[in-house]
């Protein structure tokens, strides 16, 4: 039986593993599918209090996880396929094994989201790609498109002329989303180029099997517009990965996990923190503040639990 | 550390590899590819849960330009299941090991 397990290993889920480990809990951290989060597929990270000359997206996540493991924390590599807060102890169980917890800590963040295309699914891997990091190498000397008028987007559109020849940045709205510095660096850059008010209407060539052009909409006119370009990165936002959770805990409509009084579920007994709970501030920082709370309202739970009671008769 | 029953796939014996016989796994990746990091050890796994049944190999995609051009791959960590010397199937992305092993038995007695 674990005081406290943590799902996930991005800054939210890193940081409760610190704060509980040095509460000296003894946190299992199951760091998922994508460990070490969003943060593991950036570049230069320059608002992380702390490093003046930015850091690392990779490198401050190995940072952040050597630094819970030295506390104490067990870090598994692993997958949550299930998990069941409806009994207690609370069961969380991975394709290898099954754990049984007092507290859980929702740490699963946001994964990207995709247009909803049939032609973006089938070109995926093939010119259509969520991840500039990943995937920009493959574009060298090439046009390619980046879909989003968000920071991520303007971000991914300056990482990409490094490769490209032409980035053609497409947003469906006239103003962009992103903070103004990422959009002063965006709007400077000779490489990149605007279609706005723009849609995105298919993604050819599903026959060929890899991008040739898109077909824009403009949502004003409704004009069709088709674009040569080689490669298509979609940066259209994050969605909550909350699945697993379900009807066991309330989500608002869109499927973020809904916290009250700071990081508390309304399963009482579980947090959440970090981008499965926010779909307003999503910064690095934010998550490890929340991540912080987090253990710090676990270990104020554990301590009100009556420990010579049987699990089944806790009422919180 | 790749396990050793994990093949280096290379341009050269990309064909003689494929054309093996038994079905081939071939993971493509890069130095410079974080997923592609975070794959390996299931890949590895994957060659010792199939070991004798699928040929297990990781072909970089930096120094193997010409088959990653040949499968239009743009975007890694790519996973391309041979059988007969023909895509059976790909799985682009991260994936974890249950479902990568369901996408493998389809086409493994």
């Amino acid at each position: 039986m674990r005081n406290v397990i943590i799902i996930g290993s991005g800054p939210a889920g890193l940081t409760a593993a610190l704060y509980s480990a040095r509460a000296n809990l003894k946190p299992l951290v199951i760091e998922g599918l994508e460990a070490g989060g969003q943060l593991m597929l950036t570049t230069l990270v320059e608002n992380f209090p702390g490093h003046r000359d930015g850091i690392m997206g990779p490198e401050l996540m190995a940072e952040m996880r050597a630094q819970a493991e030295h506390f104490g924390a067990e870090i598994i590599r692993g997958h949550v396929t299930s998990v069941d807060l409806l009994a207690r102890p609370y069961t969380v169980k991975t394709s290898e094994a099954e754990y049984q917890c007092r507290t859980l800590i929702v740490a699963t963040g946001a994964s990207a989201r995709l247009l909803g295309l049939p032609s973006e699914r089938a070109l995926l891997g093939h010119g259509v790609s969520t991840c500039a990091t990943c995937d920009g190498y493959f574009f060298r000397g090439k046009p390619i498109a980046v879909v989003g008028g968000g920071d991520s987007a303007m971000e991914e559109a300056v990482f990409l002329t490094r490769f490209a020849s032409h980035v053609t940045v497409v947003h469906r709205r006239d103003t962009l989303r992103a903070s103004k510095i990422m959009q002063d660096k965006a709007l400077a850059n000779e490489k990149i180029s605007f279609e706005w008010n723009a849609d995105v209407e298919e993604i050819r060539d599903t026959g060929k099997g890899e991008v040739t052009s898109m077909v824009l909409r403009n949502n004003r006119t409704n004009e069709l517009k088709e674009i040569p370009v080689d490669g298509v990165f979609v940066a259209i936002g994050h969605t909550p990965n909350t699945k697993l959770f379900q009807g066991q805990i309330d989500m608002d409509p869109n499927g973020y996990v809904v916290t009250h009084a700071g990081t508390r579920t309304s399963m009482p007994g579980v947090f959440a923190c970090g981008d499965v709970q926010d779909h307003v501030y999503r910064q690095a920082i934010t998550a490890a503040g929340s991540g912080c709370m987090a253990a710090i309202d676990a270990e104020k739970y554990l301590e009100g639990l009556p420990q010579h009671l049987g699990e089944a008769q806790v009422t919180a | 550390m790749a396990s050793e029953k994990v093949q280096t796939i290379t341009d050269a014996n990309f064909d003689t590899t494929i054309n093996g016989g038994k079905p081939v796994l071939v993971d493509f990746w890069a130095e410079w590819c974080g997923p592609c990091k975070r794959l390996a050890p299931t890949v590895d796994e994957l060659a010792t849960d199939y070991d004798g049944k699928v040929v297990v190999g990781k072909l970089n995609v930096d120094d193997n330009p010409n088959t990653a051009f040949k499968f239009s791959i743009r975007g890694i960590p790519t996973l391309l299941l041979f059988k007969g010397g023909q895509v059976v199937e790909q799985v682009v992305g991260l994936a974890d090991k249950d479902s990568l092993k369901k996408v493998i038995d389809k086409h493994v007695a």
